[in-house]
């Protein structure tokens, strides 16, 4: 498959393929087991400037374009996608400031974030506002040049790791949705601490934490774009970041069916390689099968996003559905073709399997996006010109 | 601070191969890579470069193919890079190398630290360096693992010894080879690869440097390879029998046979 990829694209492909072999490949056993927060592998990404793939270039980035992006996202999630979480968490709470930040807002923090010097993430959810995002109760109230901001965040990416942190709050709960608002909260803000830190199932390495707001107070010129586009900022900001989750999805299962193979071709049953018998060849075929045509719909997502399209939502979500589905069905199969020993710690496909589930929940649950995708199929009365 | 960084190309493999006739290397076939032990030599630069300040500029002799090994340190934050190129430098043992590259850091001239590698994977004879050093006739360095500071014309570092390390202070300019503990050389950056790709290396001729042809090629290298050979891995063994005890009564007799208890 010839992919006509940019110069650009190449270089960035091959310096985080590079990461992935020789930093994180080496770790990642390691770093699953004690939940450790990759930071060492963060300064080489940082230092290797795939944090300037997503900023435009007038703030010292290479010009953030979302296939660019995507592909640092998948090479890096080949070795690990707690590590690519770490990463594309960064993207996700940029995103906001990037879209809806006013030009000195940029000036104060793209340069910062491009050059890794600090992470960012975004803040969303809460215990009683997943799917149903409307249903949040962290209020920010306007006190003379201040918001003070009161509530708890859940389950958020980079939590306690990050500096930098685009949250959404409730400035007029009247208006529910139409209420809310983005707002730049750093770390070290008084009122602002960290609860809990999640232990998960998959992408351990990655921090998930609680983020607690109580009477932090943070300067008006904190809040991104207008008062009240909270929601639109999260939906287009969700937009932008789902083809890097299909990017996870499709960078795992590339991952997977090479560890498959790999094992599948050195493994000796009834005096032969397992490679050799049809059941398994069929396996790997039907693999390999799915992680390109997820890589397909993924890239020709990212082009349409990059080539201007102004909304698509639907396209987002059908690479996210799609790939992260692919994900979790070539990571199981991976197990299978391993047979016994892909169950045990011993060989990175049970890891790669744990990953996979959570690629399928965050940033919309795929069933979330079945609603938006037969929303729109529904709309254009699922034509195409 | 103008940092001089001295490297080489060497074959890709750790299983050389040789050439039984020539008793040269065969490099048919085999991929180049830079000397692994000069990694470290090209991150310590960049990273005292910004420590200090400078330029980093790096120098190596070989094939006209060597670009691409100056372009890779470019990639991964070196400024410049000079290739010293001549077919008179062919056969060239470790005392002509270090002249030419002597020569050519003269060319370059306003240098306040050379460093490299301990040694080549290919030649592993760790020559070079001093012999840069002394036709320069500057002080040496060998196997720093830290460089604690550079200030007021002087140079405060550690380097490895058998027994330990050793803290020296050395005038600069001065040369310095460093061992594999001074650091964990970076991955190439986008920026780095984009530099690169634009960059233009300097090519020097055995002219342009001045070169004495009598102290070049196989005429200015007085090392003559007698014979290069794979040594043979012999290896014998027997195997004990009986009970653990008997075995270990056994093993004491035959270590003391053989006089190694």
């Amino acid at each position: 498959m010839e992919y006509f990829l940019d110069e650009q694209q190449k270089m960035i492909k091959e310096i985080a393929r590079n990461i992935t072999e020789e930093r994180i490949k080496p770790v990642r056993a390691e770093l699953d087991e004690k939940e450790e927060f990759p930071r060492e592998i963060i300064k080489e990404i940082a230092q290797a400037d795939l944090f300037r793939v997503f900023i435009p270039e007038e703030y010292e980035g290479f010009g953030a374009k979302c296939l660019d992006a995507c592909l640092a996202i998948e090479e890096l999630s080949r070795g690990c996608c707690g590590v690519s979480i770490c990463y594309a968490a960064v993207m996700l709470g940029t995103l906001p400031i990037i879209l809806f930040g006013s030009d000195e807002m940029k000036q104060k923090y793209l340069p910062q974030i491009a050059s890794g010097e600090r992470l960012v993430a975004f803040g969303l959810t809460e215990s009683g506002a997943g799917s149903d995002a409307g249903a949040m109760k962290t209020l920010a109230k306007l006190d003379g040049d201040s918001y003070i901001i009161n509530g708890t965040k859940q389950f958020i990416s980079n939590g306690g790791d990050a500096e930098i942190y685009s949250i959404i709050a409730l400035t007029n709960p009247a208006k529910g949705v139409r209420g809310a608002s983005a707002f730049v909260v750093e770390k070290d803000t008084p009122g602002f601490t960290f609860g809990k830190k999640e232990k998960k199932m998959g992408i351990r390495c990655s921090s998930t934490c609680e983020l607690v707001y109580h009477n932090c107070k943070v300067p008006k010129e904190n809040l991104i774009g207008k008062e009240g586009a909270g929601f639109i900022a999260t939906l287009k900001t969700l937009d932008g970041s789902r083809p890097g989750v299909a990017a996870q999805g499709v960078g795992l299962g590339q991952g997977a069916l090479e560890e498959a193979v790999a094992y599948a071709r050195q493994r000796v049953q009834f005096g032969q390689a397992v490679s050799s018998f049809q059941a398994v060849q069929h396996m790997l075929a039907d693999m390999a099968t799915q992680v390109e045509a997820a890589r397909l719909l993924l890239y020709a997502c990212a082009r349409t996003i990059d080539a201007g399209a102004t909304n698509y939502t639907e396209d987002g979500a059908m690479a996210k559905l799609f790939a992260t589905d692919m994900a979790m069905k070539v990571t199981t199969d991976a197990v299978q073709v391993f047979g016994g020993v892909g169950y045990t710690r011993d060989y990175p496909v049970e890891k790669m399997m744990r990953d996979a589930k959570i690629l399928q929940i965050y940033e919309g649950t795929n069933q979330i996006l079945r609603n938006d995708i037969i929303s729109h199929v529904y709309k254009r009365k699922a034509m195409r010109p | 601070m103008n940092i001089v960084v001295c490297i080489k190309q060497v074959p890709s493999t750790t299983e050389v191969k040789i050439n039984s006739e020539t008793n040269t290397l065969v490099r048919e076939g085999v991929e180049s890579i830079i000397n692994p032990f000069d990694t470290y030599a090209i991150e310590e630069g960049v990273r005292l470069k910004e420590r200090f300040g400078g330029k980093v500029t790096i120098l190596t002799m070989g094939p006209p193919q060597a670009d691409i090994a100056l372009k890779e340190c470019i990639e991964v934050g070196a400024d410049e890079g000079i290739l010293v190129s001549d077919r008179a430098f062919a056969g060239s043992d470790t005392l002509a190398t270090s002249y030419v590259l002597s020569k050519a850091i003269e060319k370059i001239g306003d240098y306040d630290l050379v460093i490299s590698g301990k040694q080549t994977m290919d030649g592993d004879t760790g020559q070079v360096g001093p012999g840069i050093a002394q036709r320069l006739g500057i002080p040496f360095v060998a196997y720093v693992s830290r460089v604690d500071d550079i200030s007021d014309g002087k140079m405060k570092a550690e380097r490895m010894i058998d027994e330990g390390h050793e803290v020296v202070e050395a005038p600069v300019p001065c040369v310095m080879s460093v061992s594999k503990e001074i650091n964990v050389p970076r991955l190439p950056s986008l920026r780095g690869k984009m530099k690169a790709k634009s960059a233009q290396l300097t090519v020097w001729s055995a002219q342009d440097l001045g070169i004495e042809d009598n102290k070049v090629g196989l005429a200015g290298s007085p090392t003559f390879v007698m014979q290069i050979f794979s040594p043979k891995r012999e290896r014998q063994s027997e195997m004990l029998e009986g009970s653990s005890a008997e075995q270990v009564s056994a093993l004491c007799d035959k270590l003391s046979e053989m006089k190694v208890v």
